[in-house]
């Protein structure tokens, strides 16, 4: 089993995604300008700034010739992370349902938050209990999650914000969604920095090692 | 040619920006302010004005959530 942790210019979480990880199985980083996915198991689309987040947040990234590939592994099946500004570009690729704006406080928030797990059906959350209750650090200025009426079935709600944990006015308090086929999902708090208890949580690294479980 | 395109938030959709801006305007002795939404301007010099609703469906605005409007302007940048 091997992740593959995108790099973009701008990206700042690839080096502690890779770690993360590394705990559970073997990973390289891929570079936004190449189009081989070197053969990995697993994507994980980090945080940071792709592209400088210019025009929208993970607007021109999506269009980077590695995200192509990534498009296409996902359409096959392939199992994609998106975390923060991950997230944001697997919304504006379309593998995501909705978008997300900025936090409605206008403010950047960080801050460590606890998230539900709602759907344990998926190769994310495969090592998780439903109703497991996830101490994960949010930092983000553009994370209110927005999904059109009728667009996100309530099964593709992945993780929710604990009742008063919401940092941004994100609808029904929805923190990670995944997408039709329960093969890629995107979530704003940030597994890979809750992998230690030294920083506090371990919780994080149960989403890692959910995708170490998938059969290689 | 010269194209203008007006990027709105979708009505309905929650807009922080627009709401400080109109909190600040009474503040300065602004009465009467209401509804006041931000946006984004995008300005381009273009050979088939006709391909401009494309560029907005695919990357200048983000259909789920903003409205966009194309203004085909006369003169192009000097």
């Amino acid at each position: 089993m091997k992740f593959g942790v995108v790099r973009f210019p701008g990206s700042c979480d690839e080096v502690d995604a890779l770690m993360a990880c590394r705990r559970f199985a073997e990973a390289e980083l891929l570079w936004h300008g190449d189009t081989d996915l070197q053969g990995i198991d697993a994507v994980v689309v980090p945080g940071g700034f792709s592209y400088g987040d210019y025009l929208r947040v993970g607007a021109i990234a999506r269009f980077s010739p590695l995200m192509e590939s990534v498009i296409e592994f996902a359409h096959e099946g392939g199992p994609v992370l998106g975390i923060c500004n991950g997230f944001q570009v697997l919304c504006e690729a379309g593998l995501l349902p909705g978008a997300l704006l900025p936090n409605d406080s206008l403010r950047f928030v960080c801050r460590q938050v606890d998230v539900i797990v709602e759907n344990t059906d998926t190769p994310f959350t495969r090592a998780c209990a439903a109703g497991d209750r996830l101490s994960i650090p949010v930092k983000h200025t553009t994370g209110r999650y927005y999904a059109p009426e009728g667009t996100l079935p309530d099964e593709q709600v992945v993780l929710r914000y604990a009742p008063g944990h919401n940092p941004n006015g994100s609808m029904d308090d929805v923190a990670g969604v995944c997408n039709e086929g329960g093969n890629v999902m995107g979530l704003m708090p940030h597994p890979e920095h809750a992998v230690d208890l030294l920083t506090g949580s371990a919780d994080g690294g149960r989403l890692f090692e959910s995708l170490a479980m998938v059969p290689a | 040619m010269r194209a203008r395109v007006l990027i709105r938030p979708k009505a309905g959709i929650l807009d922080p920006q627009g709401q400080a801006v109109e909190r600040a305007l009474p503040a300065l002795g602004f009465e009467g302010v209401a509804n006041v939404h931000v946006g984004r301007l995008i300005e381009l010099d273009v050979e088939d004005a006709s391909e401009v609703p494309q560029m907005c469906e695919r990357l200048l605005a983000n259909p789920l959530i903003e409205d966009y409007e194309v203004v085909e302007l006369k003169e192009e940048a000097a």
